[in-house]
C-alpha cells in the first residue's frame, strides 16, 4: 500500500536559518502519527512543505504518492490542514465558509456532509453566523470543518487544541479519534505530550530541524529504564542512604528515581532500618513528557 | 473549473457584501467630481467641437471609477488575505495558479463594471450621455479594467504591509489615473506633457473609452487598443509567473 506520507531527505533553509535539514518519515494510512519538538524545531515548517505553503529547499515529500511539488493537485486533494494560527474571513458565515472551501475543491453540492460536519463539531446553531461572531473554540472547529470538506484521506492537525478550553479539547480529541477509526490518517503536532501519548501510535520527535526520535509510542516509552517512587514520611525526613536517589522534594513529598522496580525493595528496606513511617506512597512509570524532556536534554 | 468558478463567487461576494463601502461610495465620489468640475468649468471648456464639457468629462470619471476600483478590489483582497493569513485557505486547496489568477482578475474587472456603470447610470441624470461607438466602450472597459485588475494581484502580492500598499496606489495608480486625462483634453496641454502623457498607459485607456462616447479621441482607437491590449498581456504574463513560482505567496 503506497504510504500516506513520504518524507525523504528534506530540507529547508530562510537564508542563514536552517529549519529542516534532512528530515525522512513515512507514515502509513490509517496512522495515528505524531510530530513532536520544541518551538522551533520545524514541525510547523514540515507541515508547510507537505501542504505546500513552504517549498522545499533540497529533498521529496509525497501525499498518497503524489509529490507535493511535481503534482500538487492530486497531493493537495488527499490532504485536508488544520492551522496553527486561528485564521478566518470575515466576510462570510459558517456555512458559506464551508461552502466556499467545498468548491475550492471541486465540489458542487455538499450540503448533506456539511450539515454532517456541522453537527459532529456542534456547529449546527451557528451555521448561518458571521465568523467574527464565533468564539475561538468555535473558530477552531470550523477551520477542523474546513480541513474535512473534501473528505480528504490524510489530516494534518497542527495544534489544534491550543489555547482551547478542556471540554473543548475532549470533544476534539473524540471527533478526531472517530475519523482515524474511519480510516483516515492523522498527523498530529502538539505541545500537550498526554494527549500524544493516549493517541498517537508512532510519533516522531525534531529539535532544530532534525528528528531526534522515531518509533512508537510504546518503544519510545521504554526507552529509558525506571521509574519514580513519590513517598510522602513521618516524620518529612529521608534516610541519608536514599539521597543519592533523589529527583525532587517538596511538600508532597521526596521523589526517587530508580533504576528499575525491582530497587523498590531496597527504598523499603532502608526507611524500614531508619525507622521512617511511610504515610502515602505511589510508583510512577515515566511518561511522554520524561521521555520528550531526556530525549531533547539529551542531542 | 469549479475551483475558479468558487473563488470568483467568493471575490464577488466579498465586494458586493459591502456595496456601500465599495461601489456606492465610488459613484458618489464621481459624482462629486462631475458637480465641481463641471459647474465650475462647463463655460470655460469645450474639449471637442460641439461636446460640452460636463459630458467629455463623465466617460472619463466613469473610466477613473472603473481603474481604481478593479486596482482596489484584487489589492486590498489579496493584502488583507495575507495580513489576516486566511490566504492559507486559498493556498492549501488544489487551485491552479490559472485558476487563482483569472478569478482574482475577474472579479476586479466585475467591480470596476459595476462602478463604472454606477457612475454612468447616476450622471445620466446631469448629462445626456451619447454611445457613438458602444463597443469601443466596452472594450475599454474590459482591457482597463484588466489592467488594474492585474496590477493589484501583483501590488498585493508585493506588498507586506499595509503602506507598501498605499504607496503603490498614491504614489503610482493616483497621479497616472488623475495625470491619464481623464479631467481635460490633452490637446489643451503644452507640448513636453503632452509628449509625456503619452508615455502613460492609462491615457490610452481613458482616451479609448472615450471615443467609444463621441467618436472622437485624442488619438486612434486602435493604437490605444493595441497598446492596452499589450500592456495587459505583458502584465499578465509577470503575474502568472509571480503566482505560479508562489512569489511572497508560498514560502
Amino acid at each position: 500500500m503506497v504510504p500516506a506520507i513520504q518524507i525523504e531527505q528534506v530540507g529547508k533553509r530562510y537564508g542563514e536559518l536552517q529549519a529542516l535539514a534532512g528530515v525522512s518519515l513515512e507514515i502509513a494510512q490509517g496512522e495515528f502519527f505524531g510530530l513532536l519538538g520544541p518551538n522551533g524545531a520545524g514541525k510547523t515548517t514540515l507541515i508547510s512543505i507537505l501542504a505546500g505553503l513552504a517549498i522545499a529547499t533540497n529533498g521529496s515529500v509525497r501525499v498518497m504518492g503524489h509529490d507535493v511539488a511535481a503534482a500538487y493537485l492530486q497531493a493537495r486533494r488527499a490532504l485536508g490542514v488544520v492551522p496553527q494560527e486561528l485564521v478566518f474571513d470575515p466576510f462570510f458565515t459558517v456555512r458559506e465558509t464551508l461552502t466556499i472551501q467545498s468548491g475550492y475543491y471541486g465540489i458542487r453540492d455538499n450540503h448533506a456532509w456539511i450539515d454532517e460536519l456541522l453537527h459532529y463539531l456542534d456547529l449546527t446553531g451557528k451555521a448561518d453566523t458571521n465568523m467574527r461572531q464565533l468564539s475561538g473554540g468555535m473558530k477552531r472547529r470550523v477551520l477542523i470543518g474546513q480541513a474535512l470538506v473534501h473528505k480528504p484521506p490524510v489530516v494534518v492537525l497542527d495544534e489544534p487544541t491550543a489555547g482551547v478550553d478542556v471540554e473543548l479539547r475532549r470533544s476534539l480529541w473524540q471527533f478526531i479519534r472517530r475519523l482515524n477509526r474511519d480510516g483516515h490518517t492523522i498527523v498530529l503536532t502538539t505541545h500537550y505530550l498526554e494527549e500524544a501519548e493516549a493517541l498517537c501510535g508512532r510519533i516522531a520527535m525534531l529539535k532544530q530541524g532534525e528528528v531526534v526520535a522515531y518509533d512508537t509510542t510504546q518503544n519510545l516509552l521504554k526507552l529509558f529504564p525506571g521509574c519514580y517512587v513519590n513517598l510522602k514520611l513521618a516524620p518529612h525526613h529521608l534516610p541519608a542512604v536514599l539521597k543519592p536517589l533523589l529527583a525532587r522534594e517538596s511538600e508532597a513529598g521526596f521523589l526517587l528515581a530508580l533504576q528499575d522496580y525491582g530497587e523498590v525493595e531496597h527504598v523499603m528496606a532502608a526507611l524500614r532500618a531508619a525507622g521512617a513511617k511511610v504515610q502515602e506512597m505511589e510508583v510512577m512509570q515515566p511518561d511522554l513528557e520524561e521521555v520528550f524532556v531526556k530525549i531533547m536534554n539529551k542531542q | 473549473m469549479t475551483g475558479f468558478y468558487t473563488l470568483f463567487y467568493k471575490e464577488w461576494l466579498r465586494f458586493w457584501k459591502v456595496k456601500v463601502q465599495t461601489v456606492l461610495a465610488p459613484v458618489l465620489t464621481a459624482l462629486l467630481f462631475l458637480m465641481v468640475f463641471g459647474h465650475t468649468l462647463r463655460n470655460t471648456i469645450e474639449p471637442y467641437p460641439g461636446i460640452a464639457y460636463t459630458a467629455f468629462l463623465v466617460p472619463g470619471l466613469a473610466m477613473m471609477s472603473v481603474l481604481q476600483n478593479a486596482f482596489a478590489n484584487s489589492s486590498s483582497s489579496l493584502m488583507q488575505s495575507k495580513m489576516t493569513g486566511n490566504i492559507v485557505f486559498v493556498l492549501l486547496p488544489p487551485l491552479s495558479y490559472r485558476e487563482f489568477f483569472f478569478a482574482y482578475l475577474l472579479a476586479a474587472v466585475a467591480r470596476g463594471l459595476v462602478c463604472g456603470a454606477g457612475v454612468l447610470l447616476f450622471t445620466a441624470w446631469f448629462v445626456e450621455l451619447r454611445f457613438e461607438r458602444p463597443l469601443w466602450v466596452l472594450a475599454f472597459a474590459l482591457l482597463g479594467s484588466g489592467i488594474m485588475g492585474v496590477l493589484g494581484i501583483i501590488a498585493g502580492m508585493q506588498s507586506e504591509k499595509i503602506d507598501q500598499l498605499a504607496a503603490f496606489q498614491n504614489f503610482l495608480i493616483l497621479p497616472l489615473t488623475f495625470l491619464s486625462g481623464v479631467f481635460y483634453s490633452i490637446h489643451s496641454l503644452p507640448p513636453l506633457a503632452q509628449a509625456l502623457t503619452h508615455l502613460n498607459p492609462f491615457f490610452y485607456m481613458v482616451d479609448g473609452f472615450r471615443y467609444g462616447f463621441f467618436g472622437a479621441g485624442d488619438v486612434s482607437p486602435w493604437l490605444s487598443a493595441a497598446i492596452v491590449a499589450a500592456c495587459l498581456l505583458a502584465l499578465s504574463w509577470l503575474t502568472l509567473w509571480m503566482i505560479r513560482t508562489g512569489y511572497k505567496l508560498r514560502h
